[in-house]
């Protein structure tokens, strides 16, 4: 049993809000990450999916933000238990990417610049769940929160918004990314409070 | 690519949370990266923490040494990306 | 392994900076340069842990000293600088590290390099030194923003008057005393030139302080002829606060 410190709160505000179960509000914007930020120039910046053996589809920046983007407003939630509501994002959603792609995989695992991986069921990505997100909050997304463009998939715990995205590799069987392959859970529903695997 | 690495701290911070598995101070131990062969001390190694986990970095080549979680009731170590770790017995821990 | 220290004592270091004095009932005992974490634990169970050095010497009692800064967006440093009590727990884990220490048997040159707190372990290894009666030939570099921001003024005053093998070079950033003689600026290679025992002392350093400060000094002490084994450094992260 921790000792409870007197009087310390941390950086949460008190307010009466739906949570996932175990999760604490925040009103600032952790950063949290596994690497070194990588700085990636837009002129070399690209975005491709690829089957494991062939590229299926690639965009380079002009040809990514040609694509037609929309603006969300979304909850975040962290394993490590800090949520942070209302957050509102520019992307562009992955069912526009995979406008014309046909595939029976059934996974993907994304890849980020660095060596950063995290797998997905393909369904997860679909239907408005999912996005490539280049601006938060009205600004082009920094670098420290993952810019120039980082995965977004609300629905699940924030590990699986693979900052630094650089593209999605289709799969036949799950695999386990950066995370998962070390105890935490292969899914991350955190109405469900999936962080860790066996749970 | 450049990669920004003022963000990291170093093998002394990470100490603490290594302590709930190895019973020696491993901050003085050597390391071999099992990417580049760089050895080093521990203590000299790029940190990132705070995340969902501990993940400590070769300072030569950013690769990853060692990652730590602390899940529920349970640890998870994956010591891949170490060629070896040499800790000293006879070292006196204060 | 968690133990509970008791405050039982605070005392201002500078305006944004605090010495809290813990008593630890199953302390120990420590080395100069070691660090505590500490866990604070919010009534609804939500927790942080954050590292602070040890201030204060190696000694028989069960009490050590940790001088903690209050960072502006900080979520930990405003609790433990304003609103920790004498008389409240804290919850810590240690000592740890066993690579960053100073112990009385050594007896070459130390050329100890701080950047803002980076000073509190380097000045747990100074204490050490004048608690152990050792003559390790001392010299400390130590940087900072200003003047009033500086810890242990007093103590480091007397230390340079009174002890001759132990001398205090200050490099002050952003802003200087009138007079001083190097206008304020970051730590570079004629000062370290200056400031530090040349390497053919065979010194050991022991730089601390935030990232960025810390690789500045080291690559800048490697290019004036230091072998990396004879440098031993501790960041603190960018803001100054090891998270």
């Amino acid at each position: 049993m921790p000792t409870i410190s007197r009087g310390f709160s941390g950086r949460r505000s008190a307010a009466d809000v739906k949570l996932p179960p175990g999760q604490y509000l925040t009103t600032d914007f952790p950063v949290l990450s596994a690497g070194p930020t990588p700085h990636v120039p837009l002129d070399k910046w690209e975005f491709a999916i690829s089957d494991g053996a062939n590229v299926l589809r690639r965009w380079d920046w002009k040809s990514f933000r040609e694509l037609p983007s929309e603006t969300v407003t979304v909850d975040l939630h962290c394993v490590t238990r800090w949520s942070k509501l209302g957050t509102t994002w520019e992307g562009v959603s992955l069912d526009t990417l995979f406008a014309d792609l046909n595939t029976d995989a059934s996974h993907v695992m994304a890849h980020s610049y660095g060596d950063y991986t995290t797998n997905l069921p393909l369904n997860d990505l679909r239907n408005k769940q999912a996005w490539i997100a280049f601006r938060f909050n009205g600004e082009d997304l920094a670098p420290e929160h993952g810019g120039p463009a980082r995965l977004l998939v609300p629905h699940l715990y924030l590990w699986k918004s693979a900052k630094w995205v650089r593209g999605i590799t289709l799969m036949h069987h799950d695999k386990p990314g950066f995370w998962e392959s070390l105890g935490y859970h292969i899914y991350g529903d955190p109405w469900r409070e999936q962080r860790y695997s066996g749970e | 690519m450049t990669l920004a690495t003022y963000d990291h701290l170093d093998g002394n911070a990470a100490a603490g949370e290594l302590s709930s598995i190895f019973a020696i101070d491993v901050t003085a131990a050597e390391g071999q990266c099992a990417n580049c062969g760089a050895t080093k001390r521990f203590a000299e190694a790029h940190l990132y923490m705070h995340g969902p986990g501990v993940v400590a970095r070769c300072a030569v080549c950013e690769h990853v040494l060692l990652r730590l979680v602390n899940a529920r009731h349970r640890v998870f170590l994956d010591v891949r990306g170490l060629t070896y770790l040499s800790l000293d017995t006879a070292q006196v821990q204060v | 392994m968690w133990r509970v220290g008791t405050v039982v004592a605070l005392r201002d270091e500078t305006a944004t900076a605090r010495t809290i004095t813990l008593e630890v009932p199953d302390w120990p005992g420590h080395a100069a340069g070691q660090h505590v974490d500490l866990q604070l634990t919010a009534p609804d169970g939500y927790s942080a842990v954050r590292s602070y050095s040890i201030a204060s010497a190696p000694n028989s009692q069960k009490r050590i000293e940790l001088t903690v800064e209050r960072l502006p967006n900080g979520e930990v440093s405003p609790y433990l600088t304003q609103e920790v009590a004498v008389g409240d727990h804290l919850e810590l884990r240690g000592p740890i590290g066993g690579w960053f220490v100073w112990r009385a048997q050594q007896t070459e040159p130390i050329q100890l390099i701080a950047g803002g707190s980076g000073i509190v372990p380097l000045m747990a290894m100074i204490r050490s030194r004048a608690s152990a009666g050792s003559s390790a030939p001392f010299r400390l570099l130590y940087s900072v923003r200003e003047p009033e921001a500086v810890f242990y003024r007093d103590e480091l005053e007397v230390l340079a008057h009174h002890d001759d093998s132990v001398s205090i070079d200050y490099a002050y950033t952003r802003a200087s005393p009138r007079n001083w003689p190097r206008p304020p600026a970051r730590i570079d290679a004629a000062l370290i030139a200056s400031a530090t025992w040349p390497s053919n002392l065979f010194p050991t350093f022991y730089i601390c302080g935030p990232t960025s400060f810390v690789e500045t000094a080291a690559g800048l002490l490697s290019a004036n002829g230091n072998s990396p084994d004879k440098i031993k450094t501790e960041r603190f992260g960018p803001t100054g606060e090891r998270k």
